[in-house]
C-alpha cells in the first residue's frame, strides 16, 4: 500500500504544481474552473489510452517514440503558456482592474482559458500514464490485495491534490494587483523549465546534439530525486545534471517570454487606452 | 564568459559524439536485472538495451543517467547514456524500486575488464 501511495503521490504532485499555478493565474476569470476540469478530465482519458498503448508507442520513431511523443507535448504545453503569458501581458492590468471593481469572476480572460486547459491536460497525461501503468502492473501481478492498493492510489492521489491546494491557496492569498506579477513569473519559469526538459528528452535519445552532456552537477546539494528536487524540476525545470542544449533551451524561452512580455504590455490593446487611474 | 562557455559546451559535444558500438544489455525478470552490474568505459556514450521478460510494465529509470523510460511487458526498449566520468551509476525499475535495481560502473580507457 505505502509504494502505491508514494508513486501515486509523487506524479499526482507533480502534474498538481501545475494544475495550482494554473489556477491562480486564471483566478477571476469566469468559468475557468470548468475548463480546468475539461483539462483534468482530457488528460486523464489521454493517459488511459496512452498506458494502453505504451507498447506501440515505444516502438514508433525506430524506438524513440516515448522521447519523440513526451517531447511534443512538453513543446505544446510551451507554446500554450507563451501564448497565455503574452496575452496576459497585454491584458493582466485591464483584469486585475475589473477584478479589484467588480469583485471575482470576470468575462475577459475566456480566451486564454483554452491555452490553460491544454497545460493542465499535457500535465496530467504525462504524469497519469505513469499511474496507470503503475497501477495496472500492480494490479496483475497482486501482490497485495486490490483494497490496500486502492486506498494507498486514493491516499496519493488526495495528498498530491491537496499540495496543489495548498499552493493555489497560498498564491490567491496575495494581492490581485500583484497576483497576476506572480503567476507571470512562474509562469514563464514554468515554460522554461518545460522547453529545456523536452530538449533534454531530444539530445539524451541522441536526436539533437546535446551541447554537454553535464554542464554541472549539483546532486550532491539537491538530488533531483528528492521532493525539493522533484518539486523544483516541475515549477522551474531544475535540473541537477543539466545538457547543454536544456540550459540554451530554457534561456532562450526565459528570454523571450520577458521580452515579449515587456512588448506586449508598451503596446496597449485599444480597449486599454483609456487607463483611469 | 560567454566564448569560454561555448567552447566548453563545445568541446564537450565533439567528446560526446562517439559511442560504442556494443549495447549494454539488461534483461529483467521476476522483478530483477540481470546482469545487476555492468562495466562501460568512462567518457564513452553508449546504448543500454532494456528486455522486460515480466507480465507486468516496468519503468527503466535511473536519475544518475538521466534515462527515464517505459518497457511494455515482453517488450525492449534502448537507451542512450553517458559519456560517465569514472563511477558508479545506480538505476531501477521505478515501479518495482526495492528488488529491480543495479549500477553501472564506468571505467577509464584501458582498465582492465
Amino acid at each position: 500500500m505505502l509504494a502505491t501511495l508514494i508513486i501515486v503521490f509523487r506524479e499526482v504532485f507533480e502534474a498538481g504544481l501545475i494544475v495550482g499555478i494554473v489556477l491562480a493565474a486564471t483566478e477571476g476569470v469566469a468559468r475557468r474552473g470548468a475548463w480546468v476540469a475539461a483539462g483534468v478530465g482530457a488528460g486523464v482519458a489521454g493517459a488511459m489510452l496512452l498506458a494502453a498503448f505504451a507498447g506501440a508507442l515505444s516502438d514508433a520513431f525506430a524506438g524513440a517514440g516515448q522521447e519523440v511523443f513526451n517531447a511534443a507535448i512538453l513543446i505544446v504545453a510551451t507554446v500554450m503558456l507563451a501564448w497565455h503569458q503574452l496575452w496576459m501581458a497585454a491584458h493582466g492590468r485591464e483584469m486585475a482592474r475589473e477584478m479589484e471593481a467588480m469583485g471575482r469572476a470576470v468575462a475577459i480572460g475566456q480566451r486564454s482559458l483554452f491555452a490553460m486547459a491544454v497545460v493542465v491536460a499535457t500535465a496530467v497525461l504525462r504524469e497519469g500514464a505513469e499511474v496507470a501503468l503503475f497501477l495496472y502492473g500492480v494490479a496483475a501481478a497482486s501482490q497485495e490485495g486490490a483494497g490496500a492498493m486502492l486506498a494507498g492510489g486514493v491516499a496519493g492521489l488526495g495528498l498530491g491534490a491537496l499540495a496543489a491546494y495548498l499552493l493555489y491557496r497560498g498564491l490567491v492569498a496575495i494581492p490581485v494587483h500583484r497576483l497576476f506579477t506572480v503567476t507571470g513569473w512562474l509562469i514563464a519559469l514554468l515554460a522554461a523549465g518545460m522547453a529545456g526538459q523536452a530538449a533534454a528528452i531530444l539530445a539524451g535519445a541522441d536526436l539533437i546534439p546535446s551541447w554537454g552532456y553535464q554542464l554541472w552537477d549539483t546532486s550532491w546539494l539537491l538530488p533531483d530525486t528528492s521532493l525539493p528536487g522533484r518539486a523544483l524540476h516541475a515549477l522551474v525545470g531544475y535540473s541537477d545534471r543539466p545538457m547543454g542544449v536544456q540550459l540554451v533551451a530554457y534561456v532562450v524561452v526565459l528570454g523571450a517570454l520577458l521580452i515579449g512580455a515587456r512588448l506586449a504590455r508598451r503596446a496597449p490593446s485599444p480597449v486599454f487606452r483609456h487607463r483611469p487611474l | 564568459m560567454r566564448a569560454v562557455v561555448g567552447a566548453v559546451l563545445f568541446g564537450s559535444w565533439l567528446a560526446g559524439s562517439a559511442w560504442a558500438a556494443e549495447p549494454v544489455q539488461l534483461v529483467l525478470k521476476d522483478n530483477r536485472f540481470s546482469p545487476g552490474q555492468v562495466q562501460v568505459r568512462a567518457g564513452e556514450r553508449f546504448r543500454i538495451e532494456v528486455q522486460n521478460q515480466d507480465a507486468t510494465p516496468a519503468e527503466f529509470e535511473s536519475s544518475d543517467l538521466k534515462v527515464e523510460k517505459i518497457v511494455a511487458p515482453g517488450g525492449k526498449i534502448t537507451v542512450m547514456a553517458g559519456p560517465l566520468k569514472p563511477g558508479t551509476y545506480a538505476f531501477f525499475d521505478d515501479y518495482h524500486p526495492d528488488s529491480a535495481k543495479g549500477t553501472i560502473v564506468a571505467v577509464e580507457n584501458g582498465a582492465e575488464k
